[in-house]
């Protein structure tokens, strides 16, 4: 009788924001290009507090098509033209169909933090983040407003935590910004590090670097327009809201208009 | 003449941040910032209260308005509210229902 080979399950725990989640492959390659892109957030340990298995298919010409996610009986799909994810928070389980690239599961990682913190009054922003003194600034902006020109300026003595995509979770009553590995033009992998938010900086560039103060409800349009958010559901996007009403409630909100050199820094402090 | 009535509608996410009123739809993801009066109308949409009566005692105190002229435009904002699912507008009282939803009450 013949013995069927048993298939090896590998596996890595990929923790973002202290948030630990497994990936589990059975192909060796996979596995190794993920622990390649993902080095630095990488788990030592084996725990996880969600996990993913893949499936991997074969290369095809997969549609161009915005990021779909819904919720549907407890379970959230997420699908695009390059996957289709299915996740059940309650099972702490999902599985992803992907061909053998990093960036859909790039995208189901930041689809599923961004479910997870909007029910903890957090969030995924399109910011750069760095960490100077102990404190951690945010400097959001649509594509070209200065994000990875900033991070490029970053003195010695900070702390970049992402050039692109920032973490921020609500920890007790203050916000904290954590490193990613979700990159932009800097293709630099953040600081798997944390620490409280001072300030958000909304970017402009301009012939002369200052900050100027930003009204409230302005400071709120401008935070959820930065704000990652991926889905088509009532209540996630009310609690995404409510995070942004929430933290710039909390948290000082300013415009940096700054001319692309080092100078600029001596603001940030 | 038949009497107004306004209600909330409940697929939003409302918010009111320094004096400005924010309300994001939940299906559409579609931010919306009310002026002062609209606030007004959001903040009393009670379904229950006569929009007449919410101008009289809400708007023009605040605004130098005649009660009829201030009815014309409340009236007019309601519907343009209503047309982006902020409001609901109906000329029968909201009643409350178990879901906690608002609709037009049957008579």
């Amino acid at each position: 009788m013949p013995v069927l080979a048993q298939v090896e399950q590998l596996s890595v725990v990929i923790a973002v924001g202290e948030i630990p989640v497994r990936v589990n492959t059975t192909d060796a390659g996979f596995l190794a290009m993920l622990e390649d892109r993902y080095a630095g957030f990488v788990s030592d340990t084996d725990a996880s507090e969600f996990e993913f298995d893949i499936e991997l298919i074969p290369s095809g010409n997969s549609r161009v098509e915005d990021v779909r996610v819904a919720c549907r009986d407890g379970k959230w799909l997420m699908t695009r033209g390059d996957f289709r994810a299915e996740w059940n928070p309650a099972a702490r389980k999902g599985n992803i169909r992907q061909t053998a690239n990093p960036y859909s599961i790039d995208a189901v990682l930041r689809i599923t933090h961004t479910l997870i913190l909007a029910g903890q009054g957090g969030f995924l922003l399109h910011s750069a983040s760095a960490i100077r003194n102990g404190k951690a600034f945010l400097f959001a902006g649509v594509s070209g407003a200065g994000k990875t020109t900033i991070s490029r300026l970053a003195p010695p003595d900070a702390t970049l935590l992402t050039d692109e995509i920032s973490y921020v979770r609500k920890v007790g009553d203050q916000y904290v910004a954590f490193g990613t590995p979700f990159t932009g033009e800097l293709a630099k992998l953040g600081e798997n590090t944390s620490a409280p938010v001072d300030t958000l900086f909304l970017l402009g560039k301009a012939q002369e670097n200052r900050v100027e103060p930003v009204g409230i409800a302005e400071a709120g349009r401008e935070l959820l327009a930065n704000m990652l958010f991926f889905a088509e559901d009532q209540e996630m996007v009310g609690r995404a809201f409510q995070a942004a009403c929430e933290f710039v409630e909390k948290v000082p909100v300013r415009r940096l208009h700054f001319v692309p050199d080092a100078r600029v820094w001596d603001l940030v402090r | 003449m038949a009497k107004t009535y306004i209600a909330r509608s409940g697929r939003l996410a409302a918010r009111k941040l320094g004096e400005e009123m924010l309300v994001m739809s939940g299906l559409g993801s579609t931010l919306f910032t009310l002026n002062p009066t609209a606030t007004i109308l959001w903040q009393a949409a009670d379904g229950a209260t006569p929009l007449e009566e919410i101008v009289e005692q809400r708007i023009c105190p605040q605004f130098e308005v005649s009660a009829g002229e201030a009815l014309r435009d409340a009236e007019t904002l309601a519907r343009d509210l209503a047309q982006h699912g902020i409001l609901l507008v109906s000329h029968e009282p909201f009643a409350q229902t178990s879901s906690s939803a608002l609709e037009p009450a049957t008579v």
